[in-house]
């Protein structure tokens, strides 16, 4: 998801003896315009001694239930104990309420601090006016305000209600990362424990009284419709309570329970009208994206003049699939439709488009719609959508009652929306050294944003700015967007379009090295040597701090210790979320096929939060982005999805899992993403470790296919 | 429809149900034990792995007539007397992140420690090699099985 706004606001509210309540806007896209600024989170201190955080942001294993208090608890000197988040469903109130982008902690980091040091502020201006002591002799320590000269102490719930009646202060000093004492720590995630006990609730184990389970059978073609359908066998099984066309495109079968549901479906008859996508296949997408490629192309970046420069001429086509996100958990929402009013339990990351959805589908007011966000099994950007939604509140109203719609593994896996597929095509002119004098890369792909009918402002996918960015610093250097059509249903999948540029570019970077007869780590350093800032779109990138993690990445790899006879390392550099990145991966080849043993990941993300999740999300995106190297692929036939279940789209298992080492460069800048800038390196350095040990080019994914 | 008498977590449980209703909906829709996850119905991702006689089995993919009269046992049931050993560790270690495949993660590592109490990395990668997780956290759940088996997480 793009990141157009950076604004932040602290508003006060109070609520008439219920303690002191702060609300502040944490930004995630283009938010709402500064004139109608609504805040979407909240701070709340009652006088029981209970510190609350209201905020929307979809846990879905990122941690942000950990991460945000983290951040809000520092400035506000809480004791970390007392601390809770509250999740916040879809609010006309609240501003705008997505979770992705790996923004939740990059884009509310002045925020919360803001809102914790404001109310900090306040409590002691409190204390102060309580005891009628000067400010400065109160100081802020372990959710109390202390004054020590006189050895009294108050808390935050018993200041809560004067703090209340107190202007909010609009220049509130920060804390220096040097007396950080919680930022920057391990502390344990709220969630673990709830999770392992198994009493946790995701979407699928949501209950209510009366609620009914449906699946639904959807056109297996893309774009089809249901022609007719028969409900005969489905209704003799028992449990069996509804057979009904939703929406123009699906049947849904309720029944007492999810097996019912599946049974009804098994033996329900539909004839389908196949429409206009029965013929498209895999070939043909390939042949449209070749096609759109001899377009002109919008331009991201443009240093110099690439088509003047003089020299060797070389160059090299790239290609990538679609793929889906396949997350644990499949697809599911609880609807309650009640006529004047239709309540969800949702595991979303849009709380809001499933508001907005829903009351569309259904014709009730947004207003009338309440939707409830659940714990999310695994989002990768699939519920960025709101397709579940929609289907679960249709299916409500059409049998008024409670309902449940599940997804199967196989519908997850053929009515998802897919990471684009895309080519490219890279260039470059050589120097006397084979250095690139001039670089360009055009990038073929339809653009999601574009295809959901939302703003491509200046011909530019709107997630392209924070995904597409230049790496080095090159005199002339040129990166395009050519936007492509397929009927295929996209989405955001985890780094979204930095995957493929990563995988094209980094790929290339590595063949320069090789033509050049250069070691690709230092040929890599070369291009990074001078420092330079690189404006793209919003983003500085700064060689000087991709120099970094690729150093440090060279030094805990031991790029310059041979390997023992069989081992190959490749690297791979790249920026993305504004987080810079490098990664080595270590493989031997067996039998054909590359094994992966160790991969040393360092990043730069600017302060860390908490380096235990930082970890995890690091380790995660890389697994995760082996996962989609080696195997991941959504293949058409006849206008279907071929792949269904875990057997033919096969992610990453614990035997192929590798050691994955994870750095972060020290640092006091400002917080960048980390949900997702480990993943896009890890494909181009396994396949310039799978170049270093076969001499073989591979210049399309999955790299077993 | 058959009257399907089973032990679950210790006590006794009589359910109506079509005899080839996989355990996993008999369990998560009839008596509400929502632990045991749902992932891909085909015994491919392990999610719904839960204990019969002790040995691990994917219950997507067991008919429950197969289970009737048996001794069943979920992650509600695991921690007899607060929390098993490998639910702490899996705590100490910060395993989950989204959390949605832990539970069938943490009773496929019972299973193994019941019969293997410590294994080698192999061993862990034998038993847990049918247990997906998208959120890669494989290598926290070998330390973790490791750190439970009293082997410190050492590999």
């Amino acid at each position: 998801m793009s990141l157009l706004s950076r604004r932040q606001f602290v508003t006060a509210g109070v609520a008439a003896g219920a303690g002191l309540v702060i609300g502040f806007y944490l930004p995630h896209k283009s938010g709402a315009p500064e004139e109608s600024f609504s805040p979407n989170a909240y701070l709340r201190i009652t006088p029981d001694n209970k510190i609350t955080i209201v905020v929307a942001r979809s846990e879905m294993g990122q941690g942000v239930r950990t991460a945000l208090p983290m951040i809000l608890a520092e400035e506000l000197e809480a004791d970390w104990k007392q601390i809770e988040i509250e999740q916040a469903g879809a609010s006309t109130l609240f501003g705008d309420q997505t979770t992705g982008g790996s923004a939740s902690v990059r884009t509310t980091w002045d925020p919360m601090r803001k809102a914790g040091a404001a109310a900090r502020e306040m409590l002691i201006t409190a204390a102060a006016l309580t005891w009628n002591v000067p400010r400065s002799s109160c100081t802020a320590e372990k959710s109390r305000i202390k004054h020590s000269a006189t050895n009294r102490s108050l808390s935050y719930g018993e200041l809560a209600n004067k703090a209340a009646t107190l202007p909010v202060p609009t220049d509130v000093p920060f804390k220096q990362s040097k007396d950080y004492k919680i930022v920057g720590q391990s502390l344990p995630r709220l969630d673990t424990p709830d999770k392992v006990r198994g009493t946790a609730i995701f979407g699928l184990d949501y209950r209510m009284p009366g609620m009914k389970f449906a699946v639904l059978a959807r056109c297996p073609v893309i774009g089809g419709k249901v022609s007719t359908f028969d409900d005969k066998e489905s209704k003799k099984i028992s449990g069996v309570s509804y057979v009904g066309k939703i929406g123009d495109s699906a049947v849904a079968v309720v029944a007492d329970s999810v097996w019912e549901a599946m049974e009804g479906r098994r033996v329900l008859n539909i004839t389908w009208d196949d429409g206009a996508n029965k013929d498209l296949n895999t070939t043909t997408v390939r042949a449209s994206l070749r096609q759109a490629a001899s377009k002109k192309g919008t331009s991201l970046y443009s240093a110099g003049e690439p088509a003047k420069a003089s020299g060797r001429h070389i160059s090299a086509e790239y290609e990538l699939p679609f793929m889906a996100h396949a997350p644990m958990e499949p697809g599911n929402c609880t609807a309650h439709y009640q006529g004047s009013k239709c309540e969800l339990w949702a595991p979303t990351q849009v709380p809001q488009d499933c508001r907005d959805s829903v009351a569309t589908a259904i014709a009730l007011d947004p207003e009338q719609v309440k939707v409830n966000v659940t714990l999310i099994g695994g989002g990768f950007g699939r519920r960025l959508e709101h397709d579940y939604a929609v289907e679960a509140a249709l299916v409500s109203k059409a049998i008024n009652a409670p309902v449940k719609v599940v997804w199967t593994r196989e519908d997850d896996m053929r009515f998802s929306t897919y990471r684009p597929a895309s080519f490219h095509q890279l260039s470059a002119t050589l120097d006397g050294s084979g250095f690139p004098a001039a670089l360009t890369h055009r990038i073929i792909s339809p653009s999601i944003s574009g295809q959901k009918g939302q703003p491509v402002p200046n011909g530019v996918d709107p997630d392209l700015p924070d995904e597409a960015g230049p790496v080095y610093g090159l005199p002339n250097y040129s990166i395009e967007y050519v936007v492509s059509e397929t009927p295929v249903p996209l989405g955001w999948m985890r780094s979204v379009y930095a995957l493929q540029a990563a995988f094209a570019l980094e790929s290339f970077i590595d063949e320069l090295a090789v033509g050049a007869g250069k070691d690709p780590l230092q040929f890599r350093l070369h291009l990074l040597a001078k420092d330079q800032d690189l404006q793209y779109f919003t983003t500085t990138w700064h060689t000087a701090r991709m120099r970094a993690v690729l150093q440090l990445a060279a030094e805990k790899a031991g790029w310059n210790t041979p390997l023992p006879a069989g081992r190959y390392r490749g690297v791979a550099c790249f920026g993305c979320f504004a987080s810079y990145m490098a990664e080595v991966v270590e493989i031997t080849m067996e039998n054909g096929q590359p094994r992966v043993h160790r991969v040393v990941a360092v990043v730069d993300c600017g302060q860390v939060v908490n380096p235990s999740i930082l970890e995890q999300q690091i380790q995660g995106g890389i697994v995760y982005g082996l996962g989609n190297a080696l195997r991941a692929k959504i293949t058409i036939e006849k206008g279907r999805v071929v792949q269904g279940n875990f057997d033919d789209y096969a992610p990453l298992r614990m035997e192929e899992t590798p050691a994955v080492e994870v750095y972060a460069v020290p640092s006091a800048e400002a917080p960048s993403g980390i949900g997702e800038p480990s993943v896009p390196p890890v494909a181009p350095a396994l396949c310039n470790a799978i170049y270093a040990a076969t001499k073989k080019r591979i210049r399309a994914l999955p790299i077993l296919s | 429809m058959a009257d399907i008498t089973l032990r679950v977590n210790g006590s006794e449980k009589k359910v109506s149900v079509s005899a080839e209703t996989p355990l996993l909906w008999v369990l998560r829709d009839t008596l509400e034990l929502t632990g045991t996850k749902y992932g891909c119905g085909a015994g491919l991702c392990g999610a719904c792995t839960v204990h019969v006689e002790g040995n691990a089995i994917r219950s997507c993919s067991t008919p429950v007539s197969q289970v009737a009269g048996r001794s069943v046992t979920t992650i509600e049931g695991l921690g007899a007397n607060g929390l098993h050993v490998l639910q702490q560790a899996w705590i100490a270690e910060e395993v989950p992140q989204c959390g949605y495949c832990q539970t069938g993660q943490i009773m496929s590592a019972a299973a193994l420690l019941a019969k293997t109490p410590s294994p080698t990395d192999e061993q862990i990668t034998q038993a847990m090699n049918g247990n997906l997780c998208r959120c890669g956290t494989y290598e926290r759940i070998r330390k973790a099985v490791h750190r439970a088996a009293g082997n410190g997480g050492s590999r």
